[in-house]
Parts: structure tokens; C-alpha cells; sequence
């Protein structure tokens, strides 16, 4: 899918809440066999989906210079929205001063809601519908006690703004492709609390079916390849995956490493392909050409070709960079955690 | 009765089959072994299967799998010994046509576990054992199979590695074969490092979880003249849990299968000249040797570490990596068994190939031992 008129993110911002679990602990407690990552990041008290796609959404409105009244749509993509019926978009939209007149939802696609307001917010600036759209993904992802999930589920998330020239762009549009089939590889259903999984189902016919497909289909229409990329961000519910996704498409680990914060931050989710991307701009130079894509069960992913435009040198200077908050950490142990995130009540 | 021959094989590879269900793993391997015995007009159809009725809420799958090869009207059921499922699946076929029931049939072995939950996979193997003496306890198949292999270790002094040769060795003969889900050589220095599945077992020294399906025709041996014919095959059961038994270190239904089959096939263990075994851990791969009268009782993991066990050994077992590296799609497995040793007497076994086989035996185990079917095939 190619845009009208070159779009491009105006702006983006990230937030990672300051907890983190080692894995180290999660094995303490459950017993098994080495770890998937080294630590995960995990809410405070006052903290759920919204406040962190509230925080997000501020630094990009600030990154972006923009009025927020000109913003005509909010998405948050997220699979753990506090409310099962009130939008967490009408919260954000109206903490950064985007309301009335604005569209705003929620997006659910496992991990790549996201994305999925990526895709929306591309459309609806790319008709000239609107001036500026935010699509935010962010999770407080939940793992069943002693589940392979628990060592990664994690929190946090990243909002961007999509413009169309002549604003003035961080990163332009190439184009974008989505690939998705009915493939149940992890579901939560209606009032359960935790989400179930296939295991290996969830690797070849899930993660890397999609994400290498939705990658082959971009590139293709582009008529690009790996080499003409000097970044790729894949989504990383572990280490493994987007490590062999990479290897398999023809990345380096360099190319993949800047947005590569699985081991420190864990799986945010719908948050994750959106943070790896914007630690990505937050190293990538003018002329850059940068991969994204997200995975979502159920199954889909999304894949976007961005070229890194010059006023990114300025424009990422102006809020705290992706790194910021994977190094801002106080550990906690897996009791606290697990008052934190609802495990343990009074 | 008249005399049977195994007329024709088809197996799928053992793998992580995402794209395909029961009726297309039965119908690809079904074809195959129809194409191999230049014929499809058979009177019955046997299937095999475990795990079905949990795995894919799938029962009743002779008619299912008879409408899915196109073949409505023609008898057919499904056999359930657990994972000697497809050894007595094999047995009933080879009596239908020794007694004149029917003059050619298809006996296929379908399992499907790698989507299934692990929780159920594990519930569909407890379900072997007693549920109201073994099972509850939560004790998993491969738990049962720890008591064996300490109570080996300490009883007659085998050593932890002598006993995980066996996945070694298995590994090795999977090499080249290409209908075995693992057939890559494994050092015995990582068996020994992966994770404990159950103390003292490794998880190396499991079988895994595959997709597979298995199918032989079946004959009269004159009318399939390039047919291995069946000598001997002979079921028994043993005491059905590990409690009731007087020594946990032998397979009551074992002996009396091979014991059976020997006598009807008129050979010695010392005439086999390959052997396939149901190890679905090392050790009980060890203790099927013993107990199929291939080695003494207590030297069958020094038998398999000094090299006996391989292709040019005293006794070549597991010709294609066994269960271990062949692979263990539960109610498949007797059939891939069997259709391996058809495979070798025939001199169609590629890089696997057991030179000079003449006489062959599978052995295919349900449960922890309590259901044992012994075949015995020999090339005319």
C-alpha cells in the first residue's frame, strides 16, 4: 500500500514504566531452564495502558511542535485496556488536548493493534481527511503465573503522529503491507485473565509465516531488499524470534540491534514493534532507510518502509530518547510483582 | 490361515505438520502405501490412532478416514492399545486376511500432537495408565519411566551415558532417512546436558512430539510376490501398573509377545537380523532389548554403548532412529515400525539400509509396557 503525497511521522514518544522484573526471578519462584530475556518492565500502582499511552502521546505531541487540536484521531492499540467498554482513546485525546474534534478507539490485534492504527492514521492524513493522526500502542501485558509468558509480558508503549507534506517529517512513508489469516496461535478470551497459547505453533506457522511474508510482500512492491536498509524492527516477543526473522530476511544484527529492547524491557506487546521503532529514530540519520514489522496473533503483521528524513537530527533531541527509560530502572522482586500486576489481593 | 504379506508402504515424515489434519496426513500416507502395492481395491480399513478423541475432539475415525480416501462402504474401524495402537491395528489386519475375510487391506497408524496444548498431550499419555492407581497422582508418562531407569541404574550399576546411547545411537541411524523428524547425529555429551524431563531422564532421551502417518497393505503372500511376509505377530498384555508389578526392570507383555511370535515364526532372537523397539525414553528402549531375548537382562545398556545396536553391530535397532529420531506420532508408530522393516527386507531402505536383512521385528509398546505387539516379518 503506497500513500498520496508523502506522509510521514511527525512526531513520536515513548514511555517504559521504572519497574523491572528479572527473569532470574521468574525462574526463582517457577523452576525450569534458562530464560528468555534478562528483564522485564512492570507497572507501578497508578499505572495501566492509559497512563502510559498518555505519557507517550505527550512527548510525541511536544516532539511534533504541532497543536493537538489539529490532531483529528487518537487509536490506542492495546490488548489490556482498563475498561472492557470505554475507550481508552477519548482518555488520551482528552489528557492531551485533542477533544472534541477528534475520532478516537481502541485497537485490538493481539500484538499488532498498534501497528493497525499505523495503518489507519497513514490512510486517513494520506486522503487529506485530516492534518495529523496519533496511533499509539501500548500494553500492561499479563502472563500466566509460571507460563513460558510470564518471563517477557511486559509494559509500556509508543505513540506516533502520521502528517502529510508539507509538514514537516522525522521519518516518510515508502509504503506499507498487511498480511493476515485466521491462525489461532494465542487468544484470551472474555473475562479471562490470562491469555492461552499453541507453544511451537506460535513460532513458524504464526510469528515467522507473517512476518517474513508481510516483509517479502513490501520489499517486493518496493522493489527493495535487505541491503538497501540500513535498520530493520521486528517485533520481539522474545529474543529468538526477531533475531531469526532477520537472519532469515537478509538483516545484520546491527541492522536490527538500536531497536532491539526485548532483553531489557521484555514483550510490550502492541507496544513493541512502536518502541523498537522509535529507539530506532532515535539513532538513524537523514537518508536512512528503516523495516518495520509487527506481529499480532490471531494472525497478522505489518510491515512499513521508512526513509529518515533531515529533521530528525533536531527533533529527537527535544524528548527523552527510547534508552532513557530502558536505563530509568528500580527492581523489584517477584512478591511486588505480583501485588503490582493483580496476582496477590487483600 | 493362510499366509500374509505386507504388500505395499507409505509414510509421511515425522514433522511439525502445521498445514495438514488427520485425513490429510492418513490420505497422503495411505496413497503411498497404495501406490507401492500397485492396488487400492481393499476390503477393510484399520486405523490406528491414540489421541484423537482429546487432540482433535475427533472420534469415529474409520469412517471418517474411509470417506476421506473416497472409499465409502468398505469396513473400517479404529484400534486403541494407546501407542501400540498401530501394532495391534497391524495385528487385526494381518487376521483378517490370514482368515479369508478379506483379501487386501489398508491398516494406517494417524496421530496429530504438535498443535495440540502440552497439558493435553500429557493427559492423552496418562490416560495409558490406571486412573485410579497411577495416573491421579499427576505422575507423568516419562515420571513412570524414571522409576525403571534408577531402579536399572542401581540394580545392575549402568551408568547414566550407557543408558543415553541409546538416543545416541538412534540419532545416528536417522541420518539420510527421509521420513524421520530428527535424522541428525546428537553427541552424547548433550544428551547428558539438556534439562532433566524426570530425574534421571533427560529430555534428550525423550521421544518428541510429531505429526505422522503410517499405512501398509496387506496380502495374501501369493498374490504379492514382492511382498515381506509376515511370520509371526502376536499381542499381549502385562500388568497395567507399575505397582502390580513383581520387577519393574521387565515387560511381562513382552516376553510373552516375543516368546509367541518366536515360536510361531519358528526363529531365534539370534536369526533376527533387525530390530525395531518402542523407546520411547532410553531406557525403555534398553529394557525392550533385554526382553525380546536380544541380550541378558541388566547388559542392555552396555550392549547398546559398545556398539552392538548399530547398523553393522550384532543386533541393528532402530534402523530409521527409532522413536527418538525417527519420531513418536503415538498411534502411528507401530505402523512406521513395521513398515521400516518391510522397508529393509525389501532392500529399499536407502542410506539405512541393513545389508543382507532377512528377518526383522518390531516391537510396539502401550502404555508402560502393558500391551505389547511383537511382528515378525521375513523376506521369502
Amino acid at each position: 500500500m503506497k500513500t498520496v503525497g508523502g506522509v510521514g511521522i511527525v512526531g513520536y514518544g515513548a514511555y517504559i514504566p521504572m519497574n523491572r522484573l528479572r527473569a532470574s526471578e521468574v525462574k526463582r519462584v517457577w523452576g525450569g531452564s534458562g530464560t528468555p530475556i534478562e528483564e522485564k518492565s512492570v507497572v507501578a500502582m497508578d499505572e495501566d495502558t492509559v497512563t502510559i499511552a498518555v505519557e507517550s502521546a505527550r512527548y510525541a505531541v511536544r516532539r511534533a511542535g504541532i497543536d493537538p487540536q489539529e490532531i483529528g484521531a487518537v487509536y490506542v492499540g492495546t490488548e489490556s485496556k482498563p475498561y472492557a467498554v470505554k475507550p481508552s482513546g477519548t482518555v488520551v485525546a482528552e489528557a492531551i488536548g485533542a477533544t472534541p474534534h477528534v475520532t478516537a478507539a481502541d485497537y485490538e490485534f493481539a500484538c499488532k493493534a498498534g501497528t493497525e492504527a499505523f495503518q489507519t492514521c497513514i490512510g486517513l492524513v494520506s486522503s487529506g481527511m485530516m492534518k495529523y493522526a496519533m496511533a499509539i500502542g501500548a500494553d500492561t501485558a499479563q502472563g500466566r503465573p509460571g507460563d513460558a509468558l510470564e518471563y517477557t509480558a511486559s509494559c509500556g508503549g509508543a505513540a506516533f503522529i502520521f502528517g502529510k507534506k508539507p509538514a514537516r517529517t522525522l521519518a516518510e512513508i515508502e509504503g506499507s503491507c498487511s498480511y493476515v489469516t485466521d491462525t489461532p496461535d494465542f487468544w484470551r478470551r472474555e473475562h479471562e485473565m490470562y491469555p492461552r497459547h499453541g507453544n511451537r505453533f506460535t513460532g513458524e506457522p504464526a510469528y515467522f509465516k507473517h512476518v517474513i511474508g508481510a516483509a517479502k510482500e513490501l520489499m517486493g512492491e518496493l522493489g527493495t531488499e535487505a541491503g538497501d536498509y540500513n535498520y530493520a524492527v521486528f517485533h520481539q516477543p522474545n529474543v529468538k524470534f526477531p533475531i531469526k526473522a532477520a537472519r532469515t530476511l537478509g538483516f545484520s544484527m546491527d541492522a536490527i540491534k538500536p531497536g532491539l529492547i526485548v532483553p531489557f524491557v521484555g514483550n510490550t506487546y502492541s507496544g513493541s514493534t512502536p518502541l523498537g521503532l522509535a529507539a530506532t529514530l532515535d539513532v538513524a540519520n537523514p537518508g536512512d532507510r528503516i523495516l518495520a514489522v509487527s506481529y499480532g496473533s490471531g494472525a497478522g503483521s505489518d510491515a512499513f518502509s521508512l526513509t529518515v528524513q533531515d529533521a530528525i537530527t533536531n527533533d529527537r533531541r527535544l524528548e527523552p530518547a527510547v534508552s532513557m527509560f530502558v536505563d530509568r530502572k528500580r527492581y523489584i522482586d517477584y512478591s511486588v510483582y505480583s501485588k503490582l500486576r493483580g496476582k496477590i489481593v487483600k | 490361515m493362510r499366509a500374509v504379506a505386507v504388500a505395499g508402504v507409505g509414510l509421511t515424515k515425522v514433522s511439525e505438520h502445521w498445514e495438514k489434519g488427520l485425513k490429510e496426513l492418513f490420505t497422503d500416507a495411505a496413497h503411498k502405501a497404495f501406490e507401492d502395492a500397485g492396488t487400492k481395491e481393499i476390503d477393510a480399513l484399520y486405523i490406528a490412532n491414540m489421541g484423537a478423541p482429546i487432540l482433535q475432539e475427533q472420534m469415529h475415525l474409520g469412517a471418517m478416514l474411509a470417506d476421506a480416501l473416497g472409499m465409502r462402504g468398505v469396513p473400517a474401524l479404529s484400534v486403541g492399545a494407546a501407542s501400540a495402537s498401530g501394532g495391534v491395528a497391524f495385528h487385526e489386519g494381518v487376521k483378517a486376511v490370514a482368515s479369508g475375510f478379506a483379501d487386501c487391506v489398508l491398516v494406517g497408524g494417524v496421530e496429530k500432537m504438535s498443535d495440540g496444548l502440552p497439558e493435553d498431550v500429557l493427559s492423552v499419555l496418562a490416560m495409558a495408565e490406571d486412573q485410579e492407581y497411577t495416573a491421579y497422582t499427576g505422575v507423568t508418562n516419562t515420571g513412570l519411566n524414571a522409576l525403571i531407569h534408577r531402579n536399572y541404574m542401581e540394580t545392575y550399576g549402568a551408568t547414566a551415558e550407557e543408558i543415553a546411547m541409546f538416543a545416541v545411537r538412534g540419532h545416528e541411524h536417522a541420518v539420510g532417512s527421509k521420513h524421520s523428524q530428527y535424522p541428525f547425529k546428537v553427541a552424547i555429551d548433550r544428551v547428558l546436558a539438556s534439562p532433566m524431563e524426570a530425574d534421571p531422564i533427560h529430555m534428550l532421551e525423550c521421544s518428541g512430539v510429531g505429526d505422522g502417518a503410517a499405512a501398509v497393505v496387506l496380502m495374501p503372500a501369493d498374490k504379492a510376490p514382492e511382498g515381506v511376509e509376515v511370520a509371526a505377530m502376536s499381542v499381549a498384555t502385562g500388568p497395567y501398573y507399575l505397582a502390580g508389578r513383581k520387577d519393574i526392570l521387565t515387560f511381562d507383555a513382552v516376553k510373552t509377545a516375543a516368546e509367541r511370535a518366536y515360536k510361531t515364526a519358528g526363529v531365534t532372537p539370534e536369526e533376527v537380523d533387525l530390530v525395531e523397539v518402542h523407546d520411547e525414553t532410553t531406557i525403555a528402549g534398553v529394557v525392550s532389548l533385554e526382553d525380546l531375548g536380544f541380550v541378558e537382562k541388566g547388559k542392555g545398556a552396555a550392549f547398546v554403548a559398545d556398539g552392538c545396536t548399530l547398523r553393522g553391530g550384532e543386533v541393528p535397532t532402530n534402523t530409521f532412529g527409532g522413536l527418538k529420531a525417527r519420531g513418536h506420532p503415538l498411534g502411528a508408530t507401530g505402523l512406521y515400525q513395521v513398515g521400516e522393516v518391510a522397508l529393509q527386507l525389501q532392500g529399499r531402505a536407502g542410506p539405512c539400509q541393513v545389508e543382507g536383512a532377512r528377518v526383522g521385528l518390531a516391537e510396539s509398546l502401550g502404555g508402560l509396557g502393558s500391551t505389547c505387539a511383537v511382528t515378525i516379518l521375513r523376506r521369502s
